[in-house]
């Protein structure tokens, strides 16, 4: 049977780390809130550019832009967002695992795959398990910076204008609620093009300041920016409602081992003192 | 008065929303003045105020570049957070790739999908595992 000294040792260590996951679940409490309040400053942007581009699909543009093309695929580029910390539960792993499920089911079609990664996880995950890696964006911290993520969109853009890829997928995880955090593989371009209404006048277009061309480029590649960069910082959002909940169940589990590792402690000393009676007693009887 | 509706976004806030009758900006092509029932227009913006007028108030912001889109009842201004410029996004797309290129030398190129959905299902498990064991107590 165990000794009293191994089993205190043994609920002292477990203290500790409570101690510890209980101030990573505050901290992770804490910063929740913030991460969600630059979630929803940044939803703003995304919904006005979305009205734009809704509005561009519907002008009789005299410039069809390549991002709308549907071509013949061959090879596919996915933007994994995943976080850069781990400590959060499934959240990483959900995301992975609908990650390589598409890219195996466009395997499966002969298309190529290739990925370009944001956060320190989804790069040290393709790391071990392969794949052709295009960009990689880590430590963008708790309030990224659009500015970090445009080299990373850039290449990827480079890419499909190159004709290198066709297709772009956005992966990442949506914010539903605290509990909840729902992983998504989204298809960015081609851009799927809007419910057409049958009765918008579709005959006008915009007078375009300079070039139609210019524009378009540049507004359609903001729009994939704001995209990505919305898709970071939900997923920021998520990871600390994720690593709130891990860790809280942490502590919890934690208090339950303490209960039980007591209860054994008990038993241990009772019948330690049990013993040593009866050895005492043995003894006098002896005598 | 006749108004127009304007929206001014940045990407990481909401600037300004409400109704005007008159809306000044500076585009890259020049000084624009945008009243109510406006062709529709789109053009790219320069670094500028951007004048948005209410009958006799008046508030202006500044704009470090974006985008200007003009609908007859509807004014949307993306405005960038930051300059940019051709040659800076050029450097942090190499950025980008140096990273990915150190992160991944010497690696092959083609998914190990076994190893991957192998690794999964152990992570997956393990998981499982854990509120299996919560579940229990």
């Amino acid at each position: 049977m165990a000794n009293t000294k191994e089993v205190r040792k043994q609920i002292a260590s477990i203290k500790s780390t409570q101690k510890i996951t209980s101030a990573m679940e505050m901290v992770a409490a804490s910063k929740m809130k913030k991460t969600q309040d630059t979630m929803l400053e940044g939803r703003p942007y995304s919904l006005k550019i979305k009205d734009v581009i809704s509005h561009v699909a519907l002008a009789n543009s005299e410039y069809p832009h390549p991002f709308y093309e549907e071509r013949k695929t061959k090879k596919s580029c996915f933007i994994v967002v995943a976080s850069d910390k781990g400590l959060c539960g499934g959240l990483n792993i959900n995301l992975f695992k609908q990650v390589i499920a598409k890219s195996a089911e466009l395997n499966q079609k002969e298309i190529d795959s290739c990925f370009a990664l944001i956060g320190t996880k989804a790069s040290s995950f393709f790391k071990s398990v392969g794949g052709e890696v295009v960009a990689v964006a880590e430590k963008l911290g708790d309030k990224p910076n659009p500015d970090d993520l445009i080299g990373l969109t850039k290449v990827v853009l480079d890419l499909h204008k190159n004709n290198d890829i066709d297709q772009v997928y956005l992966c990442s995880n949506i914010f539903v609620n605290t509990m909840t955090q729902q992983p998504n593989v989204e298809q960015l371009i081609p851009l799927a093009p809007e419910e057409q209404n049958e009765e918008a006048p579709s005959q006008w277009d915009y007078i375009y300041e300079p070039e139609a061309k210019e524009l378009l480029d540049g507004l359609l590649t903001r729009y994939i920016e704001s995209l990505v960069y919305q898709a970071v910082i939900e997923n920021n959002a998520c990871e600390q409602a994720a690593k709130m909940i891990a860790m809280k169940n942490a502590t919890d589990n934690a208090g339950d081992l303490i209960k039980e590792l007591e209860l054994l402690y008990n038993n241990v000393r009772q019948a330690a003192i049990t013993q040593e009676l009866s050895e005492i007693v043995g003894g006098a009887s002896a005598v | 008065m006749s108004t127009i509706k304007i929206n001014i976004v940045s990407s990481s806030e909401e600037i300004y929303s409400g109704e005007a009758t008159m809306v000044f900006a500076t585009g890259t092509l020049g000084e624009l003045g945008i009243a109510p029932g406006h062709t529709p227009l789109l053009t790219g913006l320069a670094a500028g105020p951007v004048r948005v007028q209410n009958g006799s108030d008046e508030e202006t912001f500044f704009c470090s570049g974006g985008f200007l889109e003009v609908q007859p009842d509807l004014v949307t201004v993306l405005s960038d957070t930051a300059e940019r410029a051709e040659s800076l996004d050029e450097s942090e797309a190499i950025k980008a790739k140096e990273v990915a290129e150190q992160e991944l030398a010497n690696k092959d190129t083609s998914i190990d999908y076994a190893k991957a959905s192998a690794q999964l299902a152990e992570a997956v498990a393990r998981l499982k595992t854990i509120q299996k064991l919560r579940k229990k107590q």
